[in-house]
């Protein structure tokens, strides 16, 4: 079976986006390292075609006209080149060690289609090197017995504010909504985390290996996410999911307005909220087209002037446009995402997972056929007006129409228990007549927020190279009873229930009452 | 843990007339909770509102209606022993709450002239397999202590407003969940709530010790009230802290009639709140009490029983930071007498059920779970001789359930609450049906595009 390819989804009607990868992809190196040799170039003090170079085949055509050599392009300042994929904050994560292990006997569900009974799952290096039943077990590697237990691919929370807003909630360290404009996008939520927040260890106890952490809902544009790896570190970098994408949270509805509204500035209606974010759009296009008309002269080895000033704003939003930042958009109402998927068509861009989408199975065919997620609470509701239409019922709805559903929790104890949220929303579907399997349910919490983190090609199923990102369970884990017994992040021992060495305690919570000190 | 096909068997024991005929549950898997505890197939007699009979060989009267459970489990109706269920709706549309007095009213406050028998809410806990809630109102104004699911509080971040001192929320009354019902209310009076830790820190002016001086002066104004109401009435006598409603509501309180529910978390404020009954001679409950597993002997030796939400497991303030999975168990394991609640929102009562679950699955047994959030709850408010068990004369509020009750796949068949069966419907499942793909091919006619 295929592994799902990241850009299949997040970018579906960019396929030939897709298609062009290599020359698109090779364009912008080109771009990035045409700078860099100018720069090289120019301090070299080598006079004519900065562009001579077998590596760079595309530029400097040799039909260029040599009876006028051209001024190197003036180099960039340091931290002045805007590009959405930039990465001046780069993960410093390193799997924990672990060694070659085969969990042997149990029932694996893989979200990626199957249940096996009696199941083998091998992994080593960091990757899953087999899963199956009557696997060989390489020799060497480490035998666990999985008789009785399930293993799962590690849970995922889409929608997470740990370390942003985390325990104690206290105001000093309350650092999740830069509610000082409606549009932020420029504040990126990998700025406010608190690594050690207490909720990560918690997490990681009900079985949570990756995780979405977004900046608050008080604006139209929050700011960037950030997908981590919920191991303990010192640093944010240390916990920062190397490869993912980065997301851009947008907000619907009451809260920015209400937030606004009450200061007496925009927005203080839906509409107004539509109008700041299209004005929002509009900016981010014309900075798109001042840097792309920059760039297209200096690699067509005209003069470009000076490069435009680079706008932290703009470039998130700019990187939404070109595909490279994730839009990951707090909605509840069917309607409210009807017009944001026509605001995406205005501006062509891509919305990749309405957030809590109260109301998404009321939308679920055209959810379908836009090829959104929608990550939702089991059922939560009911506690502001735009929530007052949420079911369980909503992920059963959604899957029976073959809408992308997730089950994410936005709450510091609820990710804890995703697996349980995930029964009572199968609970609710059963009840209602259109009952979901494991098979399906499973990938809720794990396969499909990856596809929406854009981290599907890494993690979110058991499939032959994908990340050891692993859980086994002492029993069904859609059992209110169900435990971790053992989570695997890369193939390594994140946290063994049996094993109090494992047992993660953050810097703060040393010197604290602890039921395992007594 | 297959659901049993008894809808079909069951739709046709919709409720009819006030008195209805005996109804007699056959072949059900029965957990009493009570002295009978578990019964593997039994059958269960329920006439004039009231349990009749129950056991293996309980005679069915003539004329009744049989239901078979086909070996379905059967349990009382889940008891929410602390909840704004019914007197507030919607948490962020204040002109849906009713579960807060404000300022000028503290302990007088009853709650009782807000609850909503038409609120969906209702429905929908009731369709969770509750049917009976004690309401316990929140200190301060109506939507104080809210909590939202999303991050939408923010900027109210900070709770508790300063303006308002009061430490009493006012009155605890128990209502029943049927449908069609214009007076929910079936306990009045059943006790009294206060504030204690943080947030009665902070509306006492800042600090724990201030909110205890005044704790005990207004509990020593009551005595003094109590024992010289004519000299009051004359105009005679020293100044009172509070209101003469307020005085009167607390009489109870310190004639340690009336439960006293006390809002209280870290073991050191557990202490405290020990050492106050103790001086007052007061009958407590404590809600919350998360680093209760701390002071478990303490506890048990005073006898005060506890209501804790199980899934709390986060150091979420500066007085919770022992907080631990394992706090039920501890506590029972101790000898307290333990309830769990759901969060306090009404619409997450079926919180309650999957907490009680997540308590087994940390060491509390499954027996003491399925107590936790039904029979003790009705202990707590003085209501187990009428509720909280399935033994003859107690009231028929029963639940027949698709699975084990603690797990969060299963859900009620049908409930009864007096004897009478439930619609099985709710706002919620009306939304679920007019939006689920239609399995006759027929496109609905509203809301299509």
């Amino acid at each position: 079976m295929a592994l799902v390819r990241v850009h299949d989804f997040v970018l579906p009607d960019r396929t030939k986006f897709v298609s062009q990868k290599a020359s698109t992809v090779s364009l912008r190196h080109f771009i990035l390292s045409a700078s860099a040799l100018a720069l090289s170039v120019s301090a070299t003090l080598v006079a004519g075609c900065a562009t001579t170079s077998a590596a760079q085949p595309a530029a400097a055509p040799a039909t260029a006209p040599a009876a006028k050599p051209k001024a190197a392009p003036k180099p960039i300042i340091k931290g002045m080149d805007s590009h959405g994929a930039l990465d001046p904050f780069p993960s410093t994560y390193k799997p924990l060690p672990g060694v070659p292990t085969a969990i042997v006997g149990a029932t694996i569900l893989t979200a990626a289609g199957q249940e096996i009974e009696n199941g083998t799952i091998v992994f080593s290096e960091g990757k899953i090197v087999a899963v199956g039943k009557d696997i060989a077990i390489p020799e060497g590697a480490k035998r666990v017995d999985g008789r009785g237990k399930f293993v799962t691919p590690g849970i995922i929370d889409i929608h997470s504010h740990l370390g942003v807003y985390p325990s104690p909630g206290v105001q000093a360290n309350s650092d999740g909504n830069e509610a000082t404009d409606p549009n932020t996008a420029e504040v990126w939520a990998e700025h406010s985390i608190w690594p050690q927040d207490p909720g990560f260890n918690r997490a990681r106890e009900g079985g949570i290996t990756s995780l979405l952490i977004l900046p608050g809902s008080a604006n139209l544009f929050g700011g960037r996410s950030v997908t981590l790896k919920n191991v303990p570190a010192i640093t944010q970098q240390g916990m920062k999911f190397p490869g993912a994408p980065y997301g851009l949270k947008m907000a619907c509805g009451e809260n920015p307005k209400r937030v606004y509204g009450s200061r007496s500035r925009a927005p203080s209606t839906r509409m107004g909220n539509i109008a700041v974010a299209r004005r929002a759009w509009i900016d981010a296009a014309d900075y798109n087209r001042r840097w792309n008309d920059y760039r297209a002269k200096v690699a067509a080895g005209e003069s470009a002037g000076d490069p435009p000033k680079r706008d932290l704003k703009l470039e998130t939003l700019a990187g939404v446009l070109n595909g490279d930042v994730l839009i990951q958009n707090h909605c509840y109402r069917a309607d409210e995402m009807a017009l944001m998927i026509d605001m995406a068509k205005e501006f062509g861009y891509k919305i990749t997972t309405f957030h809590h989408s109260s109301e998404a199975y009321k939308l679920a065919p055209v959810l379908k056929e836009e090829d959104i997620c929608s990550a939702t609470w089991a059922d939560w509701q009911g506690f502001k007006m735009e929530s007052l239409d949420g079911i369980a019922e909503n992920a059963g709805i959604l899957q029976a129409y073959g809408a992308c559903a997730i089950i994410h929790s936005d709450d510091a104890t609820m990710i804890q228990h995703l697996n349980q949220e995930a029964a009572l929303a199968m609970g609710a579907a059963a009840r209602a007549g259109i009952p979901v399997s494991r098979l399906d349910a499973i990938k809720w919490i794990t396969a499909n927020p990856a596809r929406a983190m854009g981290i599907a090609a890494k993690t979110g199923s058991l499939e032959v190279g994908k990340m050891a990102d692993i859980v086994v369970w002492d029993r069904d884990p859609f059992s209110t009873y169900a435990l971790a017994q053992t989570v695997y992040i890369d193939g390594g021992i994140a946290y063994d229930r049996n094993d109090p060495a494992t047992h993660a305690r953050s810097d703060f919570d040393l010197g604290r009452p602890s039921l395992e000190q007594k | 843990m297959k659901p049993v096909a008894l809808a079909l068997a069951l739709a046709v024991s919709a409720p009819a007339l006030a008195v209805a005929d005996p109804i007699a549950i056959i072949n059900a898997k029965i957990e009493t909770v009570g002295p009978a505890g578990t019964l593997s197939s039994a059958t269960l007699v329920m006439d004039r509102g009231k349990i009749v009979a129950i056991g293996a060989s309980a005679a069915i009267p003539k004329g009744a209606q049989i239901i078979d459970a086909k070996g379905a489990v059967v349990t009382p109706g889940l008891v929410a022993a602390t909840t704004s269920l019914g007197i507030s709706e919607i948490e962020q549309v204040p002109s849906t709450r009713d579960d807060g007095a404000g300022g000028q009213i503290g302990a007088a406050f009853n709650p009782a002239a807000g609850v909503n028998p038409d609120a969906p809410t209702i429905g929908l806990a009731r369709l969770n397999g509750v049917t009976r809630a004690f309401l316990t109102p929140v200190a301060g104004r109506s939507g104080n202590g809210a909590h939202a699911h999303d991050d939408s509080a923010f900027d109210t971040a900070g709770g508790h407003e300063q303006d308002d001192p009061t430490l009493f929320a006012g009155q605890s009354i128990g209502i029943n969940l049927a449908a069609n019902s214009p007076d929910l209310i079936f306990k009045t009076n059943a006790g009294m709530v206060l504030e204690f830790g943080e947030s009665a820190a902070a509306a006492a002016g800042g600090s724990r010790g201030a909110s205890l001086i005044i704790l005990k002066r207004v509990l020593a104004d009551v005595r003094h009230f109590a024992a010289n109401r004519a000299a009051y009435d004359k105009g005679e006598g020293r100044d009172l802290m509070v209101s003469r409603l307020d005085l009167e509501a607390l009489v109870p309180v310190v004639q340690g009639k009336s439960p006293l529910l006390i809002r209280v978390s870290s073991a050191n404020d557990i202490r405290q709140v020990l050492k106050l009954a103790r001086e007052e001679k007061l009958s407590v409950v404590l809600e919350g009490a998360e680093e209760g597993w701390r002071v478990a002997s303490e506890l048990a030796s005073a006898k005060v029983p506890v209501i804790i939400d199980s899934q709390a497991a986060l150091p979420a303030s500066f007085e919770t930071l022992g907080t631990h999975l394992r706090n039920a168990q501890i506590l029972y394991q101790a000898g307290v007498q333990v309830s769990i609640m759901g969060s306090r929102d009404y619409n997450n009562l079926r919180q309650s059920r999957m907490n009680a679950g997540t308590a087994v699955a940390h060491g509390l047994p499954y027996q003491a779970a399925l107590a936790a959030i039904t029979l003790n709850p009705a202990k707590i408010w003085g209501a187990d001789q009428e509720i909280g068990s399935l033994e003859p004369g107690k009231a028929a509020d029963v639940v027949i359930w698709s699975g084990d009750p603690l797990e969060g796949q299963s859900y009620p068949l049908a409930v009864y609450i007096a004897g009478q069966a439930q619609p099985m419907t709710s706002r919620s499942t009306e939304l679920a049906a007019r939006y689920k793909p239609s399995t006759d091919g027929i496109a609905r006619p509203a809301y299509r595009n």
